[in-house]
């Protein structure tokens, strides 16, 4: 009898603990650290994994699409960071609008995102803005060559 | 006039729902019939009334009544037919309104099903769901009206969300729904339990199918909801442990837990305490994944609406968990196990482990979700963990309970002996192993996914090696083999049937791993008619066209994917721009595969159609997991038909 209970504790402390171990590494290899441009520029950690988000800085987009090359700055009105990303920019992606990026500081000054998380909202706002094509004026163009 | 009559028909509801719910409790304690019965009355009159309250908000999503605020959020002008009806669901109010018919339905079937079988526990299990109705008609009533009044009355409403204008998002919140307030039935039996004291199995008996029923449609939901995923959002994957899919995945975890553990208080009475501890925690999750998905605190791409209403839901499931406790507290001496357990090498054991699993990984899952708020208050730092933490932890997990679904079945109850696993697990170790070899030798080199594809190989050979036996044995009094076959599954349609549903557990494995290990995929820009190569498949950019939708306007890509031999497929992933939104929302299209899928999303485009940027993926085996999801569904139905009793 004494020996069954021991095995079933000696069996449940080492599930306890492998689990606990699972959690712990986890954790440790994939923490992601919320921080804003500013906290970001006073101490950056280079190699770190970060989730930044801010507003896209006016006119710092560029966007190269033979090289998939994206650049562009994020600031929350104190401080700037410039962004590099190898890959289409998402749907709801833009100047002067929120996003979130997630990547790691790099030591040659740049902040170099492996994912921009496009939130997709159950409340659209904004209408229109004035960078993107209205449907309209899509049709015209597209109507030309291609339909 | 709707807003009205639907605010008012929702105040009689509650009065009816709290009425009924004491009614029932105090007729119960009392012995009083006749407070029985009127609460039964209530009920029907809470169904009448939800229902009708359903038909008013979709007459006016069809009459496009945009004095409602809710109609006028959800759709406008341009919607199409079907989706103004299912519209009605595509946000809170809607949901919520959704969700409370489902439990009202479920309340009608508890009681044409348990009035008479079941005297003692039905009158508090009927009180216990007219509660929680009650609690979603207050819900209703204040921080989520459905009715609420628009004014000025606008002449066109906002629309849709348009990534819900899909067929999956139709069936994928409804069988969710259903998932979730099936397991309120269950709760409301165990609360029955506690309150009776009556803690036997006949609780569990009692719910047996209801919790059958309400696991299978929340695997259904939770596979609709990858399906969607899929195929609308186009980053080609199905699951991306975002905190809503975990908010669903939870009570899932706890549920399929609860469903093996009930076999072990049946078989041995033992678990008593576990198993209403188990239903509690799961009908605690559903409320808990609600208010993660809608009170905001965990930002995701399902949460919705911020407000009162996460407070109000963090106050009911405080008070379930209350009230649970309290019972539970009072009931503690009825509750020790008559049974225990006599080996650590037994069925028993096994499936005391795969409990334990399965609750750790919904423990993990818990963990991760909320990780941001936690680090936030205990270091003052915000800190998620994403998908990498949830798979290197519950990988693990997962397989060690696959392995775990081969040996529960065929080990012996009480004590295996050495005699009872060779007979058992000789044959299914060996293909087991032979498995791994094969795909090793096919050029496998991912360890994760040989032991994937093993633990595969051996589960499916000990069903097989099962029906086997018993076939043969049925063949020995003289059947001839497919009447032998058909009579031992139907006569055993629940053992059969749990298998037939790991075998669908299974296929769905096979369908992750093959995702996970295989899929590649690129990213890149194409000059009209220039081509790009990706395992074995060409793409070639033929060029844009637009084109004026009901609702939308919409630009799509023409490339031809050959590979070698098969005639050339041509596939036009698009961007959909609705007047509404300012950023265009992504239209993939691919060419499905048993053994793989081709899958297309357009990225950013020239105007003028000279050049696009297109994402390619090849997904292996993914079809798998939608195929794995029909074995399951044929599981379910073979393990809840009405059982033979044994006649002789």
């Amino acid at each position: 009898m004494r020996t069954k209970r021991t095995k079933f504790l000696a069996g449940g402390v080492v599930i306890a603990a492998a689990l606990a171990y699972m959690i712990y590494a986890g954790v440790t290899q994939s923490a992601v650290y919320f921080v804003t441009p500013s906290e970001l520029t006073q101490a950056p950690v280079a190699g770190k994994a970060y989730r930044l988000g801010g507003m896209v800085v006016k006119g710092s987009l560029r966007w190269e699409p033979r090289t998939l090359d994206l650049a562009f700055a994020i600031s929350d009105g104190k401080a700037t960071v410039p962004v590099r990303h190898k890959g289409t920019p998402p749907d709801l992606f833009g100047e002067e609008r929120g996003a979130v990026v997630e990547g790691s500081w790099t030591p040659d000054g740049y902040f170099k995102a492996t994912t921009i998380l496009a939130k997709h909202s159950e409340e659209y706002k904004a209408p229109h803005d004035e960078g993107q094509a209205s449907p309209k004026e899509l049709m015209k163009t597209l109507k030309g060559p291609g339909a | 006039m709707i807003p009205e009559i639907g605010y008012g028909a929702l105040i009689v509801t509650l009065v009816l729902a709290g009425w009924g719910s004491a009614a029932a409790a105090i007729g119960a304690r009392q012995g009083r019939a006749a407070l029985i019965e009127s609460a039964q009355h209530a009920a029907v009159g809470v169904f009448v009334l939800v229902t009708a309250c359903f038909a008013l908000l979709v007459y006016a999503f069809l009459a496009f009544d945009f004095s409602l605020e809710y109609v006028a959020s959800n759709t406008n002008l341009g919607t199409p037919f079907y989706y103004r009806i299912t519209g009605v669901w595509g946000a809170l109010e809607g949901s919520i309104i959704l969700w409370t018919w489902m439990l009202a339905l479920y309340t009608l079937l508890l009681i044409l099903r348990h009035r008479e079988n079941a005297r003692d526990l039905y009158p508090w299990a009927l009180s216990a769901m007219l509660g929680v109705i009650a609690f979603f008609v207050l819900v209703m009533t204040v921080p989520a009206p459905p009715f609420a009044r628009l004014s000025p009355v606008p002449a066109d409403g906002r629309g849709l969300n348009p990534l819900l204008e899909d067929t999956g998002m139709i069936t994928h919140p409804v069988a969710l729904y259903l998932g979730f307030t099936g397991f309120t039935v269950p709760f409301a039996f165990a609360i029955a339990a506690l309150a009776t004291g009556r803690l036997g199995d006949a609780w569990i008996t009692l719910t047996r199918r209801w919790t059958i029923v309400a696991w299978y449609f929340l695997s259904l939901g939770l596979l609709i909801g990858g399906w969607w995923s899929y195929h609308v959002l186009g980053w080609g994957g199905y699951w991306a442990w975002d905190p809503v899919e975990n908010a669903a995945f939870m009570p899932w975890l706890t549920g399929t837990a609860f469903l093996h553990s009930v076999m072990i208080q049946e078989r041995r009475r033992m678990l008593k305490l576990w198993n209403v501890a188990l239903v509690v925690l799961t009908f605690a999750l559903t409320l808990f994944g609600t208010f993660l998905t809608r009170s905001g605190v965990i930002a995701s791409v399902h949460a919705f609406t911020q407000g009162t209403i996460g407070a109000f839901f963090l106050g009911f499931l405080a008070l379930v968990v209350l009230v649970a406790f309290t019972l539970l507290a009072a009931r503690w001496d009825r509750l020790k196990a008559q049974g225990t357990v006599d080996s650590v090498i037994s069925r028993e054991s096994a499936f005391l482990l795969n409990n334990v699993l399965l609750v750790a990984a919904a423990f993990t899952v818990f963990f991760g979700t909320v990780f941001p708020l936690l680090s936030e208050a205990v270091r003052g730092v915000k800190v998620s963990v994403g998908a990498p933490f949830f798979n290197q932890v519950n990988v693990p997990l997962f397989l060690a309970l696959v392995f775990l679904m081969g040996v529960g079945p065929l080990i012996a109850w009480r004590r295996a002996s050495m005699e009872n696993l060779t007979r058992n697990f000789l044959w299914p170790v060996l293909t087991g192993i032979a498995a791994a070899a094969i795909v090793w030798l096919l050029g496998v080199r991912s360890a994760l996914a040989a032991l994937a594809l093993a633990l595969t190989a051996f589960v499916t050979a000990t069903v097989v090696l099962d029906l086997v036996r018993a076939t043969r044995a049925r063949r020995r009094m003289g059947e001839s083999l497919l009447p032998a076959l058909g009579g031992l599954v139907l006569r055993h349609n629940r053992r059969y049937g749990g298998f037939l549903v790991h075998l669908g557990v299974l296929v769905i494995l096979v369908g992750v791993t093959g995702s996970h290990a295989w899929s590649v995929q690129t990213e890149t820009t194409l000059q009209r008619g220039e081509s790009a190569e990706l395992a074995g498949y060409r793409f070639r950019f033929d060029g844009l066209a637009g084109s004026e939708e009901s609702n939308h306007f919409k630009v799509s890509g023409t490339f031809t994917v050959t590979n070698g031999t098969a005639t050339p497929i041509v596939l036009r992933p698009a961007k959909k721009f609705y007047p509404r939104d300012s950023a265009p929302i992504a239209y993939v299209d691919y060419r499905l595969g048993l053994k793989e899928d081709v899958y297309l999303v357009l990225g950013d485009f020239a105007r003028d159609g000279s050049h696009a940027t297109v994402k390619a993926q090849v997904n292996r085996l993914v079809s798998w997991i939608w195929i794995g999801g029909l074995v399951l569904t044929l599981g379910t139905l073979l393990a809840i038909l009405p059982e033979r009793r044994s006649g002789r």
